[in-house]
């Protein structure tokens, strides 16, 4: 065959119409919104497994089944399958209403059978619920009409807020006990705003409407969710008409995009934050305290993070509810140096130690940990940067091993302070590595407080204790870029979840 | 008589080279198990909730088996895996081996798409520079050769994604295969069932998903190709046996593919082969660039989430893709060299 100057350009010409043919959607208006998704969904089941306590997917999984209760954007609760719910006078027993009229997937009714099953599930150890621990403080879990009712084993003021985090899902106990854990992991059916129509392990997950839900039909009848881990890729997605939605993309690349796309930019409860490990030189509170007030906060944010985040002196943020904004820990480097020379050191002779970061793993991570060090350096203080994956952060946390300071971000999408200070601090807890007695005997009696302005005044004075002591140095909340096309208005939720029937068009 | 003499021949070599495969396979099986023991970074502790008790972490190591020691550990997988149970991944919760032989025909086929792309690339630079030798066309492949080469794949599918992606969207940057499609294929090799099947339509939106990824992988190998091919058809063209065909007046174009191609095909053809186990390797960072649901990008999850079975898994089969690529191209260089076909 010859090669002549037609036949090339009769190549080039089919070359190009194979690649439009598979785009023909790109130029119409938005009928199936395309989201690019920024991490993969290994397993369905809500409740068992590593991904049920990974908080980056929590979104997917509240678009096809709903939780006990539902929590708003904003963090705070509100009635979903459960319509009221509480303890008795002395709280040795928990009832729930339960919603009527709720259909499951397939069309079978939604019952209190279903909730009293799924409790009492998480319950058992066997199934494998990563946070049965908090579960098994229900026993003697029965649904009778509407009314699901249990007795408190161990009282746990936490155990409502648990129904709406991590695992706190119903499944339908008819269609689990029929299909099995591998039936349900290849059909799952939930009752919420979505249904599974095809999924694609590492590709794709593609929903459609659940139209007869409970809180309202969604706007978008045809969901797909691609699961594009690259943010590079991602940027490329929204910027090419791939994708209506994206999110969690560098900070610049939104700056840039948000001008032609649609952008919105707010906290989230994902806060960074250095955690101090009390060995060698942390021991030394001049140490502690004059490495927190060396770090200029606001100045890292503005300048590493294009001023997307939120300054922090307690492990909690302003949504949360023992958040208090009279706690602060002010920006001082003259006090720093003051207080590392009461113990002896000096720009000339500096204290030294570790501090272990990621790289990559949240936005200028490692950077932030970078401009801290160079900010201690100039009041005497040198670090040195070791760099791990965050497997390895995990590791080393639970078997308290951490260098004396290590960065980490930390996740408390239910906003009470036993999830964030509580868990972070309490020295016997498997993610603390702080084993101070002060502060073990601090929170040791907020765990089982029954009185709820008591609990949350104490967890004020906890965070309090450990500001004024700089047991942890908290950094910033984080903010979560979202881009979307110009036709698709996103509401944010504060809990990070990027929830499809929560998108509108504009 | 000698040609069942050379079949005898050519059978004990390839149960030679299969018994080296075997042996092959083993201590990457060992050295894998072992080594991603090893390293920091255990699943137990990326699942331990917060508030977790020992006792709970002891349950959670119990479940996944992970509580024995790691010869013991290493005894039951070994046993497993004779018996066809490559376990079951901690994060899916699928058997590994359904999970890895569901991907493998995706990556497979980018492979071998990138392949093709690689071979024709390389092919046309290398016939052109040599037809066109001494000329500013033949400058010009060396140049591109050289800048192919020099920039690695996963820079070339960044470019690809900005040009054909989002400048002129041409192509689809994401994914295997449009989510709303509907497919009727039985088995997971999309791109030839959608031939075998003359669904065109479905055929046309996979390759447009597979281009670019293959494009990216292409490119480097492309240059390699081109190069040596170039290189051996330059040597080729001074034999005297190709002097002998311009002699009898056949024209450049004839002495190119006719008499000097044949003979220098044979290196390249030897390195193709071992480059196309690179090509396989590279597909772990072009899948991820491009989030193509293969067992590259499935390999990244795997190390991210420490699924320790499941990386053992891709790693075997890896290892076992690599040895039988390099047995197949042994056997085809045995086939087509002329010494060796003749004895």
């Amino acid at each position: 065959m010859k090669l002549n100057r037609r036949a090339l350009l009769q190549l080039s010409a089919a070359t190009a119409a194979l690649g439009f043919s598979g785009l023909a959607a790109r130029a119409q208006a938005i009928d199936e919104l395309v989201i690019a998704y920024n991490v993969t969904l290994p397993a369905w089941d809500p409740t068992t497994g590593p991904s049920a306590v990974n908080p980056t997917i929590q979104g997917i999984y509240q678009s096809v089944f709903d939780q006990y209760i539902l929590q708003q954007p904003d963090l705070k609760p509100a009635p979903g399958l459960l319509t009221e719910w509480g303890w008795n006078e002395d709280k040795t027993k928990v009832s729930m209403t339960v919603r009527e009229g709720v259909k499951w997937h397939d069309g079978s009714d939604f019952t209190a059978e279903d909730v009293a099953w799924s409790l009492t599930r998480a319950a058992d150890p066997a199934t494998g619920n990563p946070i049965q621990f908090v579960w098994g403080t229900l026993a003697n879990i029965k649904a009778e009409g509407n009314k699901v009712t249990a007795d408190v084993a161990q009282f746990d003021p936490t155990i409502f807020k648990w129904m709406y985090f991590l695992t706190g899902y119903v499944l339908p106990k008819a269609y689990y006990e029929k299909v099995g854990a591998e039936g349900f992991e290849a059909a799952p059916v939930g009752t919420g705003p979505y249904m599974v129509e095809k999924f694609e392990r590492n590709a794709f997950v593609r929903l459609k409407a659940n139209e007869n839900y409970w809180g309202g039909a969604p706007e978008f009848k045809t969901v797909t969710i691609k699961f594009v881990t690259d943010a590079a890729a991602r940027v490329a997605e929204v910027e090419s008409g791939n994708s209506h939605v994206t999110l969690e993309v560098p900070y610049e690349e939104y700056d840039r995009l948000k001008a032609t796309l649609t952008g919105v930019a707010k906290p989230v409860s994902d806060i960074g934050m250095i955690f101090l490990n009390d060995i060698d030189v942390m021991l030394d509170a001049n140490v502690r305290k004059a490495a927190a007030h060396a770090i200029d906060k606001q100045a890292i944010i503005d300048r590493l993070l294009s001023g997307y985040g939120v300054k922090i002196d307690t492990l909690e943020t302003p949504e949360y509810d023992a958040y208090d904004p009279t706690i602060t820990v002010e920006y001082s480097p003259e006090k720093a140096v003051e207080l590392l020379a009461a113990s002896g050191y000096s720009v000339d002779n500096p204290v030294k130690f570790k501090i272990q970061t990621t790289k990559g793993f949240k936005p200028k991570d490692y950077e932030m940990v970078q401009a801290i060090v160079g900010l201690w350096r100039k009041v005497g203080i040198e670090a040195e940067i070791e760099v791990y994956e965050i497997a390895k952060h995990y590791e080393l946390r639970a078997a308290d091993q951490l260098a004396p300071a290590a960065f980490y971000n930390w996740g408390n999408s239910v906003g009470d302070p036993t999830t964030s200070t509580g868990f972070a601090m309490f020295g016997p807890s498997p993610h603390s590595v702080w084993d101070g007695k002060d502060l073990i005997d601090m929170i040791g009696p907020l765990w089982g407080e029954k009185d709820e302005t008591k609990r949350i005044d104490g967890w004020k004075a906890v965070d309090r204790y450990i500001a004024e002591n700089a047991l942890v140095i908290p950094l910033l909340q984080y903010v979560q870029p979202i881009l979307s096309a110009p036709g698709v208005v996103v509401t944010p939720h504060a809990s990070g979840a990027l929830l499809p029937h929560l998108m509108k068009r504009a | 008589m000698r040609s069942v003499e050379r079949c005898l021949t050519l059978l004990r070599a390839v149960l030679s080279r299969l018994a080296t495969t075997l042996i092959t396979l083993i201590g990457v099986a060992v050295i894998v198990f072992f080594v991603i023991r090893v390293v920091p970074g255990n699943p137990i502790a990326m699942m331990v909730a917060p508030g977790a008790t020992e006792a709970d972490i002891a349950a959670l190591k119990a479940q996944y088996g992970l509580d024995k020691s790691i010869p013991v550990q290493f005894g039951i997988w070994l046993s497993g895996v004779v018996h066809g149970d490559f376990g079951t991944s901690i994060t899916t919760r699928q058997p590994v081996l359904s999970l890895v032989l569901s991907r493998l025909p995706a990556t497979l086929e980018l492979s071998v798409m990138a392949l093709i792309i690689a071979m024709i690339l390389g092919g046309f630079a290398a016939l052109t520079g040599t037809r066109l030798r001494g000329t500013r066309t033949e400058a010009a492949i060396d140049v591109g050769n050289g800048m192919a080469l020099s920039v690695p794949d996963f820079l070339w599918g960044l470019l690809l994604i900005l040009g054909f992606g989002v400048l002129l969207p041409v192509f689809h940057i994401s994914g295997r295969v449009t989510p709303s499609l509907d497919l009727p294929f039985v088995t997971n090799f999309y791109l030839t069932e959608a031939l075998l099947r003359l669904r065109f339509d479905l055929w046309a939106d996979i390759v447009s998903h597979m281009f670019l990824p293959a494009l990216a992988l292409a490119i480097p190998l492309a240059a390699i190709i081109g190069q040596l091919l170039k290189q051996s058809l330059k040597e080729t063209m001074h034999l005297d046996y190709v002097t002998l065909s311009r002699t009898k007046g056949y024209g450049e174009n004839h002495v190119i593919l006719r008499e000097a191609l044949p003979n220098a095909i044979l290196p390249t053809l030897t390195l193709v082969g071992v480059q196309f186990t690179f090509l396989i390797g590279g597909t772990v960072i072009i899948e991820r660039l491009f989030s193509y649901e293969g067992l590259g990008n499935m390999a990244i999850d795997a190390v991210i989430n420490r699924d320790l079975p499941l990386i053992q898994g891709i790693v075997i089969l890896f290892a076992l893709i690599f040895t039988l690529v390099n047995l197949a191209v042994d056997l085809c260089y045995a086939a087509l060299n002329p010494r060796l076909r003749h004895g």
